[in-house]
């Protein structure tokens, strides 16, 4: 196992923050994507943030690593103000956006050679390949790997840095459903064996509740944190559960509600 | 392998040497003696062939694709024969027949050999040259959005004009003839290279940046390690596009300044009325460059190796 803690895990929090983009059709509007959002995570927590197609999960997440700047409001990792992206906020997307010209092991090691620390830790690199079990495909080419594999590969080029917050934006939404299921959980036993805060954007009500600690529902745009909700089902989690699927009637009976009342303003 | 596949090269080399032959009684002893000395090599050469083919099945795989086209290249070779030097269908003396052809080639090799040398260093100094100035100006433009605004405008107004059409001016600029050829070559391989390269880069995935700078990129990490590798498929399009336009100039501009290499042969046998001269340069011309985009080819495809299974042109 991997035991080379660096950087702690380190909370997380949105203050108040507004974005909006011009709008594709006309420029000279601006679209609200996200009015006064604010949403805190705990060191070490996994953190799940569900809601209705572009009601700005993946805007809030590229603020978070720094990629897009705010309108307005603040955004913290710890004490520190998020200004621009950093390796301690690793970031997964859902197409795993490997770097195609480069083998397995050089992705990994990708994150190392960016901060020029490859000589000191290519150690490390051998570990991460053994953690997400793809020491066999090292010097493959990311064309010739799964969609499974190659978001291992990402997870292992996230986590190589040791970020302080590793963000996923529906980092399992291509897969298939058997493929999904066991990534789940390997990422849960990532986490469990890092214990990185984690924010986990997601599509799939069911992998919110067996994977989280708690879970944010959005609203349709502009998104704001519309509920919250703790999951205190012991892990591993039985997704058959009764508590589980009383969770799930909840979550989609909330979004649906979450949706009418947004139809009405609009 | 069938027995009239194994034969057929012997074959056609029999029956564009009988071809030859028919019509010989008016040829120069010599053009003949050599012309039928070479295909007694090409039939001994193939025999021999045909038989080791049955101890070595890489050969007998390499001869099952590579024969049909020997045949036939030797037997275009009997057409040809026939069209100039049997029926002089097309005027002399601007068409010689094959057996003319060889016997220049061998007559004048050391002439050609040498004019070939000159212009490989000249076209590799050239190329060269423009392919570096033509990556530098081509990252440059494609990373920044300042100097595309103003690089851009002059890019598509100087560039498009064909690198031959500078002549007078490098002729009268640069110190040597052989300097201002090198710098055409230059301009011409320039021109696609920095198009291509500053289309590659600019064009990345905003994905593979945004990963990088989450990853803890810095500027040169994005230039060169994300942005630069991404572009490089589109970038080879620019070094072929570039190869073909240097052979373009370089023997224009051999021709009309540099009294040396292949263009300039070409220009001076064309002076002395010897078409079989002319015929022999390009022959040699067609080697060589073909050679060079074999090369090419090659690079491309070690440095592509990513690409496997992916794109294929």
């Amino acid at each position: 196992m991997v035991a080379i803690a660096q950087n702690e895990p380190s909370s997380l929090r949105v203050r108040e923050v507004s974005k909006s983009f011009p709008a594709p059709d006309d420029p000279l509007t601006r679209r609200q994507a996200l009015r006064n959002i604010s949403l805190s995570i705990a060191a070490g927590e996994l953190v799940s943030l569900v809601g209705p197609s572009g009601c700005g999960k993946s805007t809030l997440l590229r603020l978070i690593a720094g990629l897009d700047t705010p309108d307005l409001g603040e955004l913290l990792v710890g004490s520190e103000a998020i200004s621009e992206p950093s390796a301690e906020r690793g970031l997964v997307f859902q197409d795993p956006n490997l770097f195609p010209w480069l083998t397995v092991r050089r992705n990994i090691e990708a994150g190392l050679v960016a901060r020029r620390v490859l000589r000191e830790k290519r150690n490390e690199v051998g570990e991460f390949m053994r953690l997400v079990g793809l020491e066999a495909f090292a010097d493959a080419y990311p064309h010739h790997l799964s969609g499974g594999m190659a978001q291992r590969v990402a997870l292992a080029r996230a986590l190589i840095n040791h970020p302080k917050v590793l963000l996923l934006d529906e980092p399992l939404g291509a897969l298939d459903a058997f493929t999904r299921m066991r990534m789940q959980d390997e990422v849960l036993r990532l986490w469990e064996n890092r214990r990185t805060t984690m924010l986990l954007v997601t599509h799939d009500i069911d992998e919110a509740i067996y994977m989280s600690d708690r879970i944010m529902i959005m609203t349709q745009r502009p998104g704001r944190i519309d509920r919250e909700i703790t999951i205190n089902l012991v892990r591993p989690r039985d997704r058959t559960s009764e508590s589980f699927l009383r969770l799930r009637s909840e979550i989609l009976g909330h979004l649906h509600l979450a949706g009418k009342a947004t139809d009405v303003s609009v | 392998m069938p027995w009239p596949m194994q034969l057929a090269v012997p074959i056609a080399a029999v029956v564009t040497f009988g071809i030859h032959l028919l019509f010989a009684k008016n040829a120069p002893a010599l053009e003949t003696h050599s012309y039928l000395m070479l295909f007694w090599e090409i039939i001994a050469v193939s025999i021999g062939l045909a038989v080791a083919q049955r101890f070595w099945a890489a050969l007998r795989q390499w001869m099952r694709h590579m024969w049909p086209i020997f045949t036939a290249a030797i037997l275009l070779l009997g057409l040809w024969d026939l069209i100039t030097f049997g029926f002089h269908l097309l005027p002399l003396p601007y068409f010689p027949g094959p057996a003319a052809v060889l016997r220049s080639l061998i007559s004048d090799r050391a002439l050609l050999l040498d004019s070939t040398w000159h212009s490989l260093v000249l076209l590799l100094s050239g190329y060269t040259l423009g392919v570096i100035i033509g990556l530098v100006t081509g990252v440059c433009i494609g990373w920044s959005s300042s100097v595309r605004y103003w690089g851009m405008p002059l890019l598509k107004v100087v560039g498009p004009i064909p690198a031959t059409a500078w002549i007078p001016f490098a002729m009268v600029v640069s110190p040597s003839a052989i300097v201002s050829s090198a710098g055409l070559v230059a301009l011409a391989v320039w021109f696609p290279v920095t198009m291509l390269t500053a289309s590659g880069i600019s064009n990345t995935r905003a994905s593979y940046l945004d990963v990088a700078r989450t990853l803890g990129a810095g500027r040169s990490y994005l230039i060169f390690r994300v942005a630069f590798p991404a572009a490089v498929p589109n970038i080879f399009i620019g070094l072929f596009m570039g190869l073909g336009a240097s052979f373009l100039t370089l023997v224009v501009a051999e021709s009309v300044g540099v009294k040396s290499g292949l263009g300039w042969y070409v220009s001076w046998a064309q002076g002395w009325a010897e078409y079989g001269k002319v015929f022999a340069a390009l022959i040699i011309m067609a080697g060589f460059f073909s050679t060079l985009m074999t090369l090419l080819f090659k690079l491309r495809d070690r440095v592509l190796v990513w690409q496997k299974g992916i794109i294929k042109w």
